[in-house]
């Protein structure tokens, strides 16, 4: 079997991480992000960690009108792919937000509309392989929203139906497909924000995420796990209290 | 863009949530002696070359590189200015296993090379003793190892390196190109421009073990018989461990190597199994302790005296095994005190091991070592032909303080030199009798850069 890995948004810390972890098990990968240059550099890297063959497809992930094209030269640079990783996402100025629609608007289409037409094509190639594992990372933040994020919070909400209505539609056609609920990671995406002791190294994320891809049969993983219990508790939260909190 | 809908008076302050938190002072980075301690102002964590450009460092200055903060005192710490922390900065950019040149960013550490590197058969051509350094603070230090006699320092197998200075962008530096800033950077402690990737040579080998002599020295004249170029030349790597209690009637083991010709490609754990988990009570380290340990130390190597075949990473880096072992030293911390005297001041040499013994204040292990002639392209490199000593001393103020302002009027009188590298304390006229070059040197200081130590030693001129 081949042992091809697409990760879409492969400079963020997270995918890197992963990407190694698939380097030094000696598997091909494409990697596809937005800027070459940094696209180049992650490619060495993985090159120099046992990787059989790296190639970098240098695009805007947001662009929606230029998905199919996009997806076209993924079939075509890496046509025997197994898994894909969508690991995108901005975390977004909420304050920004709420003084600009325009930018809420761009915030909702990078996490959620681009992602959900990415992984529309994803779907329908490994649909019709009949095999394959299609992971996804959301957040924990879609699973309710907060004062301090909510823009993030809904799209990545959204994201997160999103890819349970795929499970759904995929699991006649043997392709494994899973949710992954990052708690906060201590990457560039939150080097503005206090860490406290809940944040997690992006390196053991990514061993989590690699080996549920791999060898996984959950469908929903929170990462690490105690978030499944935080985010139970927080989601109990009746609405009347949900309202007044500031978090 | 120009249609966006800016909507100004929505929420009342009140509603909005709260703005990330004023950035307070950090005082998590440390330095590895945890003497003198520093508060910085502000800390970047790029997580990109591309990120690094000139105006980011003006904008930040005084800014100093900090990677995994091995550096003894202080210069590694930047008090009051800016921080960047370039241990993002982790990539491995070109692996050419046919030649042995690795291409690696500035944050990339010596131990991750050799995860890479030791399976496809090199190693690196130099190792100080520990891994855990990042090749840009191993250039900025230009750092050396047990083979100096016959290799040199690290910046003698560095082809070349990108530097970005706050007048510009990324600039080329080897011994062709850009050659006066490629001297002033390696040993530069930092302060030419950030490193943002180098290349490295790496060294062939065809097994991951070490063929090792132990070799129990009781005299003097013994350790200087063992260190000619003779002996030396025979043995990549050689190193000695002496009893500091032992002054004039110096006693302690003598270790030399050669890389093993077979034997697996195996390399070190990736994971550090032990850890000290806080900060050790002071009263861990007292004179019977070390007198103990001395002695203990010095009877097991007569014990393991003779030939044995271990792996690398016992041989270069014992004390990698425990994760932050500088924790036994408790919060008062400590430092070394590592000098350099010329190879005919032997008698110098024995003095300064005389009046460590008398005061009785050094740990556990004093390594000596002969450095070899092989001259760095570094114009600020400490390492030079003579009797190098290394030694860690718990810190203890004033008491300390006095006894290494003692040692330092021998090495000055011997025309010798002391390690940044190490140091929290040196005079600026230490520093200047130490490297004749200095001025010459000040002309590569980016004035955008700076740190703890240079403003203590250097920045008023002489």
């Amino acid at each position: 079997m081949s042992q091809g890995l697409v990760i879409l948004g492969a400079t963020s810390k997270i995918a890197q991480e992963v990407a190694r972890i698939a380097a030094k098990e000696g598997r091909e990968i494409l990697l596809v992000a937005r800027n070459e240059e940094r696209l180049e550099a992650v490619a060495g890297d993985l090159l120099a960690r046992g990787a059989a063959r790296v190639e970098t497809i240098g695009c805007d992930l947001a662009d929606v009108a230029n998905h199919q094209a996009l997806w076209s030269r993924v079939e075509n640079q890496m046509p025997e792919f197994t898994s894909v990783l969508l690991a995108y996402g901005t975390l977004g100025d909420q304050v920004r937000a709420e003084q600009s629609i325009a930018y809420t608007m761009r915030e909702l289409n990078t996490n959620f509309i681009s992602a959900a037409s990415l992984l529309s094509y994803a779907a329908a190639s490994l649909e019709h392989r009949k095999t394959g594992v299609l992971a996804v990372i959301t957040s924990v933040a879609g699973d309710r929203a907060r004062r301090s994020n909510y823009v993030y919070g809904s799209a990545k909400g959204a994201l997160t139906l999103f890819v349970q209505g795929l499970r759904a539609r995929l699991f006649a056609s043997g392709v494994r497909v899973l949710t992954i609920k990052p708690g906060p990671v201590d990457t560039p995406m939150i080097a503005h924000m206090k860490k406290g002791l809940l944040t997690a190294s992006p390196k053991s994320v990514a061993a989590i995420i690699y080996r549920e891809m791999e060898e996984g049969k959950g469908e929903v993983i929170y990462v690490p796990a105690y978030w499944r219990a935080i985010m139970a508790v927080i989601r109990a939260i009746p609405e009347s209290v949900g309202k007044k909190l500031k978090f | 863009m120009t249609s966006d809908i800016e909507i100004k008076s929505g929420a009342s302050a009140k509603t909005q949530p709260s703005a990330p938190p004023e950035n307070a002072p950090d005082t998590s980075y440390k330095s590895w002696g945890n003497y003198p301690q520093a508060s910085h102002r502000k800390v970047l964590r790029p997580a990109w070359m591309d990120e690094i450009t000139g105006k980011l460092l003006t904008d930040n200055a005084p800014l100093l590189a900090y990677g995994l903060g091995r550096s003894y005192g202080d210069s590694c710490l930047n008090d009051g200015g800016t921080l960047m922390d370039i241990r993002g900065l982790d990539r491995i950019l070109h692996f050419d296993a046919e030649h042995g040149s690795i291409v690696c960013e500035a944050g990339v550490s010596l131990g991750e090379i050799l995860l890479i590197a030791v399976p496809r058969g090199w190693f690196l051509p130099v190792t100080p003793g520990t891994k855990i350094v990042t090749l840009a603070g191993a250039i900025a230090n230009d750092v050396h190892g047990k083979n100096h006699h016959v290799e040199g320092t690290i910046g003698c197998h560095v082809e070349q390196f990108g530097l970005v200075r706050s007048n510009g962008g990324e600039i080329i530096c080897s011994r062709d190109e850009n050659p006066e800033l490629f001297a002033a950077t390696i040993g530069g402690l930092g302060l030419t421009g950030i490193i943002l990737w180098a290349e490295l040579r790496l060294k062939r080998i065809t097994s991951a073990q070490i063929e090792m002599d132990t070799v129990p020295f009781a005299t003097f004249e013994d350790f200087i018989r063992l260190s000619s170029d003779e002996e030396g030349a025979k043995y990549e790597y050689t190193v000695g461990w002496v009893d500091c209690l032992s002054g004039r009637k110096t006693r302690g083991i003598f270790m030399r190597g050669n890389h093993a010709t077979e034997g697996k490609l195996r390399t070190h754990p990736e994971k550090i199994k032990l850890s000290v988990p806080f900060n050790l009570p002071s009263f861990t380290l007292n004179p019977f302790s070390i007198w103990a340990f001395n002695n203990l130390y010095y009877a097991m190597g007569r014990a393991k005296a003779g030939h044995s075949q271990v792996h690398y990473d016992p041989f270069f880096y014992p004390l990698d095994k425990v994760d932050n072992w500088n924790r036994i030293y408790g919060h008062g911390g400590f430092t070394q005190y590592q000098c350099v005297v010329p190879n005919s001041e032997v008698a110098a040499f024995q003095e300064i091991l005389e009046r460590i013994a008398r005061a009785g204040q050094g740990s556990f292990l004093g390594v000596i070592k002969k450095f070899g002639s092989v001259q760095s392209p570094g114009i600020m490199s400490f390492p030079r032909p003579g009797l190098t000593l290394a030694l860690d001393f718990p810190f203890r103020g004033e008491k300390t303080l006095k006894l290494f302002a003692e040692l330092d009027e021998v090495v000055a009188a011997a025309r010798g030199a002391l390690y940044p590298a190490k140091d929290p304390r040196m005079s600026p006229r230490m520093f200047r009798l130490s490297y004749p070059r200095l001025e010459e040197f000040r002309r590569y200081v980016d004035p955008a850069l700076s740190s703890s130590f240079w403003r203590r030693v250097a920045e008023e001129k002489a």
